[in-house]
């Protein structure tokens, strides 16, 4: 899978598995830090590259609040970016207007990227979450033939 | 920079005025506001400030009192110094995010004018505002004259902002009697003021990009206990910040103040504990009844949050009935400071005759006839050895009479 190349460098965690510190050690206000270290020239970096605190949802996997899942099929993909605009959890992964595929540790399947997807047949289609990819993507629908009126 | 704002050694003014200038002096960053009676002349003359050039900071003008403290909620983890004034219901609508506040730990300064919450509607004072907002994790601080107003504003900045505090603190002074009564003030200048106020030190500020940092996140039962618990705590510990504050704000003006004011305690039989306007008042019965031989005293919480509570008993003494007097409706219960009072005291082993009066709501007026009576009505039970009357009371009511409960006499 080539979308799961920026799952790599993460060091993922299931949420709410961070260490447990007493009151004494907690952040004053309930103020999280985003990043470990300078974070001035964050915007530059891409999130494989960025060093996230352990607090930042990015570090942290809901894979596992998902029922259902979104498959990508290369192929077919025309690389609109509309799936990416409109992914609620930054969950489509793209670098230089090039889709790479789905962060299945953040994506919760709500399936509005196959919704919004141009092409036909569709280049992102939900399965369910137990499908291997490599099965779901043999089982791809062939092309609609319009409709004459 | 902002123009120098010419003061006199001796200003006349109200206690929203001096508000009003405490604020200039102390040069807020931004003060996010929605005016209400009697709180209104706080903002209204800040915002002339501004406009006149003698405040570099921004003045937002928002919808309501909610908006205005979530502005002041965001401007202050942006990294600013920052104020605001209500009173009453605008006070009850900024309730929710006065707990966001000190649970973020942003040191705004809440000026609030103390006023009745309705219903029946009323705009004049009595502490139903103040008693709502007392568990919101805020430092309180009471002003009981218009000159209290402005000392306490100044202080506020200091306490709340130091670096081993970081909450956010009320100052209350009472609607009307204080907020619109004109008396004679000894204002610091500009520069002697800040200088004592210091340069704002922004912690986590947002506005720091080499650190990116969130502000109001989620924690549920792993970790909410942990950080009400630090916040607790350290509201707990702002007491010793408080009182170096007091000492270096005397060494500057000569004005003293303390966590508790006493009021001839020291040799005191019978002792009557308030707040706000009502201290004065309760200070004038007492100096006229020591005249006729009665050992009166006054308690009053300067601060009511931290709540002094080993502070009470030490100064409470060996007087052998105190009575205190709540001026907010208690809602089916005994007035809430009777109740910290009565725990204060009984920590120490001590059982003077504690008793409690409702007081005031609405503006009711509060007079020296009356605190004498109420003095005398303690030495009653001090003589008598037990209450001699119900032990909640209502002073000023037309009507029945009205109280509630009896301690067994012997």
């Amino acid at each position: 899978m080539r979308g799961a190349a920026a799952t790599e460098k993460r060091g993922m965690r299931e949420l709410g598995a961070e260490k447990l510190v007493g009151w004494d050690e907690v952040t004053h206000g309930v103020v999280i830090n985003s990043f470990e270290g300078d974070a001035a020239n964050i915007a530059s970096l891409t999130s494989e590259e960025r060093i996230y605190s352990d607090f930042n949802s990015y570090t942290a996997t809901v894979a596992s609040w998902r029922v259902v899942k979104p498959v990508y099929n290369r192929d077919i993909c025309i690389d609109c970016q509309n799936c990416w605009v409109w992914c609620p959890d930054t969950s489509i992964i793209s670098r230089d207007k090039q889709m790479l595929g789905i962060d299945y540790d953040h994506c919760k399947g709500c399936g509005v990227c196959v919704e919004v997807c141009p092409t036909n047949p569709k280049s992102l289609l939900m399965f369910i979450e137990a499908e291997e990819n490599d099965s779901a993507l043999s089982q791809w629908p062939e092309k609609k033939k319009k409709e004459k009126e | 920079m902002a123009e120098k704002y010419e003061i006199n050694q001796t200003e006349v003014w109200d206690g929203n005025y001096a508000a009003a200038h405490a604020l200039r002096q102390a040069q807020v960053d931004v003060v996010s506001a929605y005016p209400i009676t009697p709180s209104t002349p706080i903002v209204e003359n800040y915002g002339n400030f501004v406009s006149n050039g003698y405040i570099d900071g921004e003045f937002v003008m928002v919808e309501s009192e909610h908006a205005a403290m979530s502005g002041c909620v965001g401007a202050a983890a942006a990294g600013g110094r920052v104020a605001t004034a209500t009173s009453s219901q605008g006070f009850a609508l900024m309730v929710e995010v006065l707990y966001q506040a000190s649970g973020m730990r942003l040191p705004i300064v809440l000026n609030v004018v103390n006023r009745a919450l309705a219903s029946p509607l009323n705009v004049r004072g009595d502490h139903s505002d103040m008693y709502l907002g007392r568990d919101a994790g805020w430092i309180n601080l009471d002003a009981f004259n218009a000159q209290e107003a402005y000392d306490m504003n100044l202080c506020a900045f200091r306490i709340g902002e130091h670096l081993d505090v970081r909450l956010p603190v009320m100052v209350h002074q009472d609607g009307f009697i204080t907020s619109h009564t004109a008396q004679n003030i000894n204002p610091l200048q500009d520069e002697d003021a800040y200088k004592f106020v210091g340069v704002y030190q922004p912690v986590e500020e947002m506005l720091d990009f080499s650190k990116p940092v969130t502000y109001g996140a989620q924690t549920e039962e792993d970790w909410h206990y942990e950080h009400k618990a630090r916040q607790h705590s350290a509201l707990m510990r702002s007491t010793r910040v408080i009182d170096e504050v007091f000492a270096d704000f005397k060494a500057l003006t000569g004005r003293e103040y303390k966590r508790v004011e006493s009021y001839m305690m020291e040799d005191a039989e019978v002792a009557v504990v308030a707040l706000g306007t009502t201290v004065e008042t309760l200070r004038q019965a007492a100096k006229e009844l020591r005249k006729e031989g009665l050992k009166a005293g006054v308690i009053a919480p300067r601060c009511f949050r931290p709540f002094p509570f080993d502070q009470i008993a030490e100064v409470c003494g060996d007087a052998k009935a105190v009575c205190v007097m709540d001026r907010s409706a208690p809602g089916g219960a005994m007035g809430a400071m009777f109740n910290e009072i009565s725990a204060a005291i009984l920590a120490t082993g001590k059982r003077p005759l504690v008793t409690n009066y409702i007081y005031g709501l609405g503006g009711r007026d509060f007079s020296v006839d009356e605190a004498k009576r109420i003095f005398k009505e303690q030495k009653a039970h001090a003589d008598a050895g037990h209450i001699t009357t119900q032990i909640q009371q209502f002073s000023g009511l037309r009507g029945p009479r009205l109280g509630f409960f009896e301690s067994k006499r012997s």
